[in-house]
């Protein structure tokens, strides 16, 4: 049935809230990792049993995205409508279930993990002890069934856009926007409002609004964890944004990469066309919007908004000097606003709940809240959202759990190939924008990778070289070539071929490409360069003046020794592939340096832990 | 403007089960409904050219010939975005495509170790197939499975938490 006014939309919503429904609800996660962990088998062991004890009117499975608590995948979480008791529990397997089942949620089943949640949701709820996550972007995502609207619409879904087409004029929203200080979550925090601003001051005419899905930085996943966990938040707002800037068009350029956030993003597209909440005269308001899919193919760069419209229009994904900005000139030529999905998912709660509320949440800057996901080295792996402002110390001791195996936090990377990496002395600075920049590092679109004493810090840089390498398009010098030879200056470093002279060139080379790079994958690309030689000179220095990677991971810098306790048994002399190692037997063995290959062999062989490395 | 040799539309030697590709490829391009508006059927590109190579598994010549017809425009811009995106190839890859996830979070972990025991033991280079077909071997960046670092893909099959000693597994898992 068509939804045509705001008023039947809440009565629909109130027909869905009051039907009768099962006292218990299991919530199961299935999103990309949840599936990869095995919540198939947990889902089929769940429904087989719950036809076998006849537990149909007692138990309601919705299948939900992801909760961001990666580490612990598969997920379930049982909630009881009445008394709003839950229990989440953590590695779930296919055996625990009728346990799980059986123990309700008054005290967890014995032999299982259960996990505290951490986080609240500000539009409904203040906080308790302990949970420092605030979700708004994330909030349905892990709560409601992607695949039906019916879900989305019992939770106030649609209301948002329903206010602003009967009861706003395109100027009023975008005044709201402005007025909440909404900034762009793709990584630069250019204010939202300003950007709407310029495309609704453009003449009259075909516009285009357009969602960057295409999330191409290693290490970041919270885009793909709201497009699969909760796509019509996204549709909403970008109908929001088509009624404020004059466009009936909406576009989602998504990566090929993330074929489960494709299909729900279609579904869920089907779906509100189906309730005529996409398509023509939307509640009445004669305002028409129709969204269309665009297919990324792989091209980190297409991230870039002018690239990524090269990309739409089926060219190679170039990015074109600013101006003309896409604002006045985008996708064919005309008007258009390009955001990303995390600011999209703010739009909704930001029109709902007033500009003043969303202002109260993070920093006077950097209003509201960031996702960050967070992986590499961390106890737990996962997706956090907490208000902007909230520390470094906060996110990886407090959410995070610390370090993995109680190794040394050495830095963590931020921005991912364009940012920096952040070091323990501002581990207890507040985070926006601003303080990452200030840092040298930057927001980027929120991953965060932590590394420890283990990593080499000369090597990771190498390693975003690579990647910015691989990903060059290859239109202007400095990125194309400038790129290449910064790599091969670090190749030098970790194979022990630098000197004090090339950290001279690093430096001078990353300048020229900063301020010379046509956009901004070039003019970010030095960053990981010369944040990593800001906070680890030391590591540098120790790789070219006395050929030694303090973390152990350069190989060719790696030197084997055998110490004190060799017992001389000959096993370390019988692996060797090079022959260099000799001594009579029972007695102390030596390795021949110059012929050693580095290869490890002796070191994992020996049974004495004589043959150390360093 | 079209070209006048008529490479592609007289080619005798297509197999029956090529033609049934090609036929596939020419319904879905009608589908679309290009010509809607002309000054913007190159839109289109990216989207069937992900048809395509799901259908025949890459883009080879012969393709690439057909789609620029049906858009008319040039070869030599079709093969410019093949050539542009690292998803599209034009050459066969093998049957089991394996996908070494060398995102960040899977680099820390160790993904570089996975990848060079997949190269000794297949005996080819990242981007490369097996002379018998049977096993391509690629580098991808981040499937957002950061969670399970460091990831390997086999076709759409994700492995998390892989090993250097898990490579073998593997691949035994995919003999025949």
């Amino acid at each position: 049935m068509k939804i045509e006014s705001p008023v039947q939309l809440a009565e629909t919503a109130g027909q869905l809230n009051s039907r009768p429904r099962p006292p218990m609800k299991l919530l199961v996660s299935l999103g990309t990792c949840g599936i990869a962990a095995g919540t198939q088998p947990v889902l089929k062991a769940i429904k087989d049993e719950i036809t076998e004890r006849r537990l149909e009117n007692a138990i309601e499975v919705s299948e939900v995205g992801c909760m961001g608590l990666c580490y612990a995948e598969p997920v379930i979480m049982l909630l009881d409508r009445e008394s709003g008791k839950r229990l989440i529990y953590g590695d779930v397997t296919p055996q625990q279930i009728p346990a799980i089942l059986a123990a309700g949620t008054d005290a967890p089943a014995t032999g299982t993990r259960t996990i505290e949640r951490n986080w609240y949701y500000p539009e409904s709820e203040t906080p308790a002890d302990g949970e420092f996550q605030a979700r708004i972007v994330l909030r349905n995502t892990g709560r409601i069934n992607p695949e039906n609207i019916e879900e989305y619409i019992a939770e106030g879904g649609y209301t948002a856009l329903a206010k602003v087409l009967t009861e706003m004029k395109p100027q009023d929203v975008i005044d709201l926007i402005t007025a909440s200080g909404l900034r762009g979550r793709g990584g630069g925090g250019f204010p939202t409002g300003r950007k709407w601003q310029f495309a609704a001051n453009q003449p009259a005419g075909e516009k285009f609004i357009i969602c960057n899905a295409d999330e191409g930085d290693p290490g970041a996943f919270m885009d793909r964890a709201v497009l699969e966990g909760d796509p019509h938040t996204v549709l909403e707002a970008m109908a929001i944004g088509g009624y404020a800037i004059g466009a009936s068009t909406g576009v989602i350029y998504i990566r090929a990469e993330y074929p489960l956030a494709v299909k729900r993003l279609e579904i869920a597209i089907r779906q509100a066309e189906e309730r005529g909440l996409l398509g023509k005269n939307l509640f009445g308001s004669g305002f028409d919007f129709k969204i269309e899919i665009k297919f990324g193919a792989g091209a980190f760069v297409c991230g870039e908004e002018t690239a990524l419209i090269h990309s739409i229009e089926g060219k190679r994904g170039e990015p074109t000097v600013k101006p003309p900005f896409p604002a006045v000139e985008g996708l064919w030529k005309r008007p258009s606003v390009v955001n990303n999905v995390e600011t999209y998912a703010n739009i909704c709660a930001i029109v709902r709940k007033g500009a003043e509320w969303f202002r109260s949440i993070g920093t006077q800057g950097s209003p509201g809240t960031k996702v960050f996901a967070l992986a590499g080295k961390v106890a737990k792996v996962g997706l956090v959202e907490v208000p902007m402002g909230s520390t470094l110390r906060e996110i990886i001791f407090g959410i995070g759990g610390g370090i993995k195996h109680g190794r040394e936090f050495k830095a963590v990377q931020t921005g991912g190939p364009s940012g920096g990496c952040i070091t323990k002395q501002h581990l207890d600075l507040g985070i926006d924008y601003e303080s990452l920049k200030g840092i040298g590092s930057m927001m980027g679109s929120g991953g965060m990778i932590v590394m420890d004493e283990d990593d080499c810090m000369v090597n990771i840089a190498k390693f975003f070289l690579e990647f910015t390498l691989d990903e060059s398009c290859g239109k202007c010098t400095p990125c194309r070539i400038g790129n290449r030879r910064l790599y091969e200056m670090l190749e030098d470093i970790t194979n022990g071929l630098g000197t004090v002279e090339t950290i001279e060139k690093l430096k001078t080379l990353s300048a020229t490409i900063k301020d010379t790079a046509l956009c901004g994958l070039g003019q970010t690309s030095p960053n990981p360069v010369l944040s990593t030689l800001s906070n680890f000179e030391e590591e540098y220095l120790a790789h070219v003046k006395e050929s030694r990677c303090p973390a152990g991971v350069c190989v060719k810098l790696v030197h084997y020794t055998i110490t004190d306790k060799c017992v001389g048994c000959g096993l370390c002399v019988r692996h060797c592939p090079a022959n260099c190692i000799s001594g009579e037997r029972k007695m102390r063995h030596e390795i021949d340096q110059s012929r050693c290959l580095k290869c490890g062999a002796c070191y994992q062989v020996c049974k004495f832990h004589a043959v150390e490395k360093h | 403007m079209s070209c006048q040799c008529q490479c592609a539309a007289t080619s005798p030697t297509r197999t029956p089960e090529d033609a049934a590709k090609f036929d596939e490829l020419g319904r879905f391009i009608a589908s679309l409904n290009v010509d809607a508006i002309p000054d913007r059927r190159r839109g289109y590109l990216i989207q069937i050219l992900h048809r395509a190579q799901s259908i025949f598994g890459y883009l080879p010549e012969e393709v690439q010939e057909f789609v620029a017809r049906a858009l008319n425009i040039s070869r030599a811009e079709v093969y410019g975005v093949i050539s542009f995106y690292s998803y599209f190839t034009d050459k066969p890859v093998g049957r089991y495509k394996i996908n070494v996830c060398t995102g960040t979070a899977c680099f820390v972990k160790g993904a570089p170790k996975v990848l060079n025991e997949f190269k000794a033991r297949l005996g080819i280079k990242e981007g490369e197939s097996t002379p018998d077909g049977k096993f391509f071997l690629g580098a991808l960046r981040c499937v957002g499975a950061c969670s399970l670092a460091p990831v390997v893909m086999v076709n759409d099959k994700v492995y998390g938490n892989m090993t250097a000693d898990k490579v073998a597994d593997i691949l035994k898992e995919c003999g025949e």
